[in-house]
């Protein structure tokens, strides 16, 4: 008696479904990841416990372990009319092919003095090579004029002060000393700017703390 | 899968009514080299991308006023001090030359918490202060983290705030730190 033959099929398998998931969530992937924002030089914030997420267009405030201190303006809108005011408020004396060169720049670091010189000459600087804008003290600290045009940026624009201040991000390294922040917080409270972000990690709030226990309860944060 | 076709050689022509048609090529090609591809580079990308989502922490400074000066009961202050090496320092109430020894405690960022919790549960709420004073090499993520302990155990805003150091604090803080040779 013989068995009956089984009749041999084909393992192969249409790839061409596969292969269209595949590049489906490819594409997907690389076009739903955001680039990170243009950083002037690299920062290991702290952590802490908040959970509200960053302000996209921000006033970006760096400090560097070193304590230089560096100024990005990400509301793209309003840089033009920063610097325009800057340069009157101050007398930099800048042309007009310096003040566009100045505020195609990503991140501002060298002091106002030197500001010129710069823009004039063609040579790039490496950011860590720059000086930083100057928050020695309170009676050289150059901080205090970026942030007074910025206010008055906002301030002839009729905005509220609220809606500057939810844009100034301070983002400092771990490692800076404290006296160089002291010195950036003077720079807002000379201009009345008592509210502001610091911009850190997230990090799990500790079990059992009292903050945990709060969150647990279903309470709404505080602050 | 796309076979390869090696029956049919094209190299020599039989002639008389028995020619075969050249054998139709398939269209098909394997896919499964494209599907490894774009497998792997969807893993490199979820790897390779991070996900960390930059928060920001809500800062209010106080408004320097010398007018308004926040007047503090001495039985609900507690002071902490940051110093050098993550090193925190505190005293209860107020730093006389006479319980200085006492008072004048040192300890680390991971015990201070209890210190703030017990403070906190042993105090009234309205009396209740935190005085925060940086010593000039203390580092900004120990100014950061203080601040964070306070959202941690939950001190309502307006019961802590930042001040600066005294002269009597700092010295102390140095001679502390000569005697637990922190360098």
């Amino acid at each position: 008696m013989g068995r009956a033959k089984i009749p041999r099929k084909s393992t192969a398998i249409d790839m061409t479904a596969m292969c269209d998931v595949a590049f489906l969530l490819l594409s997907f992937f690389i076009l739903a990841t955001k680039q990170k924002p243009p950083e002037a030089v690299t920062v290991i914030a702290p952590t802490s416990v908040s959970s509200k997420a960053a302000p996209e267009k921000s006033f970006l405030i760096t400090l560097t372990k070193e304590g230089k201190c560096f100024l990005i303006i990400g509301e793209e809108t309003k840089k033009k009319a920063i610097i325009n005011d800057l340069n009157t408020t101050r007398a930099l004396g800048l042309n007009d092919a310096e003040l566009k060169k100045l505020s195609n720049l990503p991140f501002i670091g060298v002091p106002l003095a030197n500001l010129k010189g710069m823009l004039s000459s063609n040579q790039v600087i490496p950011p860590d090579k720059m000086p930083g804008i100057p928050i020695v003290d309170s009676a050289n600290n150059e901080l205090v004029d970026w942030i007074r045009s910025i206010t008055n940026v906002y301030a002839a624009e009729g905005s509220k002060q609220s809606e500057m201040e939810d844009k100034i991000v301070i983002k400092g390294d771990n490692l800076a000393k404290y006296p160089a922040f002291k010195n950036i917080k003077y720079a807002l409270k000379k201009n009345s700017i008592f509210k502001f972000k610091i911009a850190t990690n997230s990090e799990t709030v500790p079990k059992d703390s009292e903050l945990y226990l709060f969150n647990k309860e279903g309470g709404n944060k505080p602050q | 899968m796309a076979e390869m076709d090696t029956s049919s050689g094209g190299g020599h022509h039989k002639k008389g009514p028995g020619v075969k048609k050249p054998k139709k090529l398939s269209t098909r090609v394997d896919l499964t080299p494209m599907v490894d591809l774009g497998f792997l580079l969807i893993t490199f990308f979820v790897f390779t991308t991070t996900m960390s989502k930059p928060t920001a922490m809500n800062m209010n400074e106080p408004k320097d006023d010398p007018d308004n000066q926040l007047k503090v009961k001495n039985s609900g202050a507690m002071t902490i001090l940051l110093g050098k090496g993550d090193q925190v320092y505190y005293y209860m109430g107020e730093l006389t030359p006479e319980n200085m020894s006492q008072q004048f405690k040192s300890t680390n960022f991971k015990d201070i918490r209890q210190v703030i919790l017990d403070k906190k549960k042993a105090t009234p709420i309205g009396d209740l202060m935190y005085i925060i004073k940086s010593d000039k090499e203390a580092t900004f993520k120990n100014a950061i983290d203080i601040l964070d302990e306070m959202s941690i155990n939950t001190v309502p805003p307006g019961h802590y705030a930042e001040v600066d150091m005294s002269d009597t604090e700092s010295e102390l803080i140095r001679l502390t730190e000569q005697a637990n040779g922190i360098k």
